[in-house]
């Protein structure tokens, strides 16, 4: 049995949460305010995941850039290949909010999606 | 031109207080924005972590943006952009200027400031040295990046653990910067634990507390920082100097409330928030002429924002239908480890709701409590089990204990130790 | 071939450029830096001095209260700010009065007139914000503030329009002496010249010992200031200096044409011509002095600290003239304070002597005025509404600190000697010279400029080679 203290980032509460572990699986989650808390702190001591957001060039948008995220968090060690993949997006003008900038971005079955509209030029 | 209302500022504050002046019957409302596009400074914050208050989901900042901007949309209220507000003068006539319509006068019926914060430059803190490019306020780099794709550098040092540094630490990271440290004055971070989390110990960012940078280095582009610890006075101690070479360094060193407009007024400003002095009704020392969000004081919470200038749109509507403030004020004091109280003023023949108090606390607090005292009397006690300057407090005093007092003279939050 | 060769495009070289353009000659001004006002020129006190510390009878008194006469005019002609606010000299002691007498009658015979003493009761009664210890202080009123940033440029944009050529980043390395005139070598190739004028400020030893047998030393003494902001530059009306004590020099207090308030500088001598980093030390002197003069100065307010190099020269005059062994090599030397006041008599000075050696004829179309950057701030609505309708980028604010819209960006880039970097944006319109120093408008500006050079924005500079302030990659 081992224990990790972790601090929730579910919220900016920033609950102090203490994840008992018993043969590399969750036996208890404290501290937490929440069940959203709960699930971060199984998760964040099995398979950790976060959300990306960024950026993704835009052409022949009134502005350059469109801001992006993940539509759900996606696993901890793929936010590189991630990023690698976003840069290389080119999406037209306009964009609209809640569209699909890339479908299932680096492999994670999570798709890109803009956070903010962008008109033509 | 004529307005009821102007509102000065199209960021979370003055979206959601047109919104809420116009849901209490204000018809013509017209708000002035100096960018190109509604939603203020939220445009460039593109991480996640917007909402849960107000929507319980969480959204990025463009996202929280547009869920306001459409509902301004909705009620066709007008709005221009790229127009920058002069003056507002007492008499409640607003001057301002953009490139269709040149300089321009409005005479309003009512007036709500919404301008938001700045960032405090690098001359403020007076750090010795060159005066090369690549130095940055936090926000200057963010929308560098964020919004014109330009990364302002490659090696970076960060001044200041605040949200803005914090999140500029990761920002800088996934665009391909390396980011040295950062470095905090004080001995605790000014940011949310989360963002301690995910923006720094995610990427393995090492965070120096009780550290500064005591010198800049190159003359024509940084080369390095020279950074040292700090005392408990926050006075570098000689021999703890440390180099290290950068070629960017960006300061996140706190907010301004942007008050210039507010000065020029006459209106009354608050030392310690530097912005205007409000009463429960978020009106400010010249009447009819209220004041929300950041402009008033620093939120760390941007749902906080539009729940205050909602607030406010209603008061002024109110204002514009014939609601006058009523009797004597009685201040709102903070003591014992609160910094500051907003509303600074009270007007209790005024009242027609409970009143929110927000307040930030001076340093770490552990297992402390808030007590409201009107004038000697203990009325209310919550227990905390930490508060930080970082995090805004609040309490909620209910209009029916002041209502029973019609004598009083003050109100006081103040902190108070946990017995064990 | 050059008839004229001013080397440094300061105060200094570009008051001498333009004197010179009033005649038919072919003029060269060459300097090192990206921009004009690039050196002592651009980080000094901005004061336009009554000219009553000099030495009687020394160049510096003589071009000081010249240059203090010609201010004004010149300030209308060349549309540039300048202020005469007048200025005090306090002393803290009554047993220091005789000091003040001696300098008032310095200044007697130097011809500054309205000099007077007031009581400590008159000082405070008209600065109300200075110290209670002030005994009395000498009164100037002819004392005043300019702005050296506008000055310098105002100078060669109208020495350029008459025909001056300005060659930036080229910085002389050799010169030779010829058997009619001289060749400088320089990186960019070599120029020839009739005559030379040297004003390279704090390299201007080294030019001159590249020919002279008679060498010359120029100590760099570096000066640190703190600037508040405009909300503080009320705090002092005139510019308020200190007598000269034991325990030092002094440091003033001043307002700028611009509304801040300036404090400093220290004087401290070093050995590097370019260090001009400002230290912990250097600017807790300048606050723990100024405190001296007024205790409550609104430090709260400081926006930026700099530092300046003056070119001293160990004799202590100003060393002016033809070099003694260099027929047509004039040097203009260890121009320190009062150096930006008398940059203009200077100028005057140095155009007589080349007319008397060239026998130009003169430029009958030199034209005496220029006219500033249209500045939406300062102007009446009616006109500022002209100016919109004309071109919708005055109606569009870039910085929100000091009120300057696209309009007079561009304007400050496209004109004569135009900005190329963002430094010479904010040296032309104030840009970036606000409360939030250059946070909210640096985008925008750094835009305009790339869109007007033609230019890929992350090859804009702070202040030409080696500033880039962006990344050359990254971002998607």
């Amino acid at each position: 049995m081992n224990q990790r203290d972790l601090i929730c980032i579910c919220c900016p509460l920033g609950c102090p949460m203490t994840v008992t572990l018993e043969n590399g699986q969750v036996a208890h989650v404290q501290g937490n305010s929440c069940k959203r808390g709960e699930l971060y702190g199984q998760k964040e001591c099995t398979h950790p995941t976060r959300m990306v957001t960024s950026s993704v060039r835009v052409t022949g948008g009134v502005l350059p850039l469109v801001s992006v995220k993940t539509a759900q968090d996606i696993p901890k060690e793929k936010i590189w290949a991630c990023m690698e993949e976003l840069k290389t997006i080119r999406v037209p003008a306009p964009v609209k909010l809640g569209d699909i900038v890339c479908k299932n971005i680096a492999g994670t079955n999570v798709d890109l999606i803009a956070t903010k509209s962008i008109p033509s030029q | 031109m004529k307005a009821d209302l102007v509102i000065v500022g199209g960021g979370p504050a003055g979206l959601a207080a047109a919104i809420s002046a116009r849901d209490h019957g204000v018809e013509r409302i017209l708000l002035l924005e100096r960018e190109q596009e509604l939603g203020g400074i939220l445009n460039q914050c593109i991480h996640n972590g917007f909402g849960l208050h107000i929507f319980q989901e969480e959204l990025t900042g463009p996202e929280y943006a547009a869920r306001f901007v459409e509902q301004l949309e909705a009620r066709n209220i007008s709005y221009e952009l790229d127009t920058t507000v002069l003056e507002v003068s007492p008499e409640k006539e607003v001057t301002a200027i953009n490139p269709v319509h040149g300089l321009f006068s409005i005479q309003a019926g009512a007036v709500i400031l919404a301008m938001g914060c700045r960032e405090r430059p690098r001359g403020a803190l007076n750090i010795p040295g060159y005066r090369p490019a690549g130095i940055y306020s936090a926000g200057a780099a963010q929308k560098l990046v964020n919004i014109h794709g330009y990364l302002p550098g490659k090696e970076v040092v960060i001044l200041g653990s605040g949200d803005i540094g914090l999140i500029m630490a990761r920002r800088m990271t996934l665009e391909g910067a390396k980011v040295k440290v950062v470095a905090e004055l004080m001995p605790y971070s000014g940011g949310l634990k989360r963002n301690l989390v995910q923006c720094l110990e995610d990427f393995d960012i090492p965070l120096k507390l009780s550290h500064t940078v005591v010198e800049i280095h190159g003359k024509q582009r940084v080369t390095g920082v020279t950074l040292a610890q700090v005392d408990e006075n926050q006075k570098p101690v000689p021999g703890t100097e440390e180099f290290l070479s950068c070629d960017t360094l960006l300061l996140s060193v706190g907010l301004i409330p942007e008050n210039e407009l507010s000065q020029q007024c006459g209106i009354q400003l608050q030392p310690v928030t530097q912005g205007p002095v409000v009463s429960q009704r978020f009106e400010t020392s010249v009447e009819g002429i209220f004041a929300c969000g950041n402009v008033l004081h620093v939120h760390d919470l941007v749902d906080y924002v539009t729940q205050e200038a909602q607030a406010a749109g209603k008061y002024a509507a109110h204002y514009l239908q014939g609601g006058r403030r009523q009797g004597a004020p009685i201040p709102v004091l903070g003591t014992g480890g609160v910094r500051y109280a907003v509303p600074e003023l009270v007007y209790p023949k005024s009242l027609d709701d409970s009143i929110l108090i927000r307040f930030r606390v001076g340093q770490v607090y552990e297992n402390h409590g808030i007590s409201v005292y009107l004038d000697d009397e203990r009325v209310l006690h919550r227990k905390k089990r930490v508060m930080t300057p970082g995090e805004m407090e609040q309490v909620s005093l209910d209009r029916e204990l002041l209502a029973a007092r019609p004598h009083l003279q003050s109100i006081t939050v103040t902190l108070e130790e946990e017995k064990p | 071939m050059y008839d004229v060769v001013v080397i440094g495009a300061g105060a200094v070289g570009c008051c001498v450029a333009r004197e010179l353009s009033q005649y038919q000659l072919h003029i060269g001004v060459l300097e090192k830096e990206e921009d004009v006002c690039s050196g002592t020129s651009k980080a000094n006190s901005g004061i336009v001095h009554a000219g009553f510390d000099a030495k009687p009878g020394s160049k510096k008194a003589l071009l000081n209260v010249l240059g203090n006469q010609r201010m004004a005019e010149l300030a209308q002609e060349l549309d540039f700010s300048f202020r005469q606010n007048g200025s005090l000299v306090l002393c803290f002691q009554e047993e220091e009065i005789p000091k003040l007498e001696a300098l008032l009658e310095n200044g007697r015979q130097n011809g500054v007139s309205g000099l007077q003493i007031l009581s400590g009761g008159e000082v405070r009664q008209m600065e109300p914000n200075l110290s209670p210890h002030v005994a009395a202080a000498l009164y100037a009123p002819t004392g005043g503030i300019v702005c050296p940033f506008e000055l310098t440029i105002a100078m060669a944009e109208n020495a350029c329009v008459n025909g001056v050529e300005f060659r930036f980043h080229t910085q002389v390395q050799a010169v030779e002496k010829q058997e009619k005139g001289f060749l400088l070598h320089t990186n960019q190739g070599d120029f020839a010249a009739r005559l030379v004028i040297n004003a390279a400020g704090l390299f201007s030893d080294t030019l001159h010992n590249m020919v002279s047998k008679r060498k010359r030393t120029i100590i760099p003494r570096k000066g640190e200031y703190c600037l508040m902001d405009k909300q503080a530059g009320g705090f002092v009306d005139k510019t308020i200096f200190q007598l000269p004590t034991q325990w030092g020099k002094g440091v003033l207090i001043t307002p700028t044409v611009h509304g801040n308030l300036l404090i400093g500088p220290t004087a401290l001598d070093i050995l590097d011509p370019e260090d001009t980093a400002t230290t912990a030390q250097g600017l807790a002197e300048v606050v723990e002095k100024a405190k001296r003069s007024a205790e409550g100065i609104p430090l709260r307010q400081v926006i930026t600290s700099f530092a300046g190099l003056r070119a001293h020269e160990e004799d202590g005059d100003f060393v002016i003239g033809e070099a003694e062994d260099v027929p047509g090599f004039y040097d203009l030397l260890g121009i320190e304070s009062p150096g930006l006041t008398s940059a203009p008599a200077i100028g005057e000075l140095v155009a007589q002597w080349v007319a008397e050696t060239l026998r130009p004829a003169r430029n009958s179309h030199f034209v005496g005025t220029r006219e500033k950057i249209r500045r939406v701030r300062e102007a009446y609505p009616e006109t500022v509404n002209q100016w919109i309708a004309e071109n919708p980028a005055y109606g569009k604010m870039v910085c929100r600190c000091c009120q300057v819209t696209e309009g007079e960006i561009v304007d400050a880039i496209r004109r004569p000697l135009g900005a190329r970097s963002m430094d010479g944006i904010k040296r032309r319109t104030r840009a970036g010279m606000g409360q939030c120093q250059a946070g909210f408008c640096t985008p925008k500006a750094l835009e305009l400029l790339a869109r007007e050079l033609g230019a890929d924005p992350r090859e804009i500079t702070k202040a030409g080679e080696g500033s880039r302030i962006l990344e050359q990659e990254g971002c998607p």
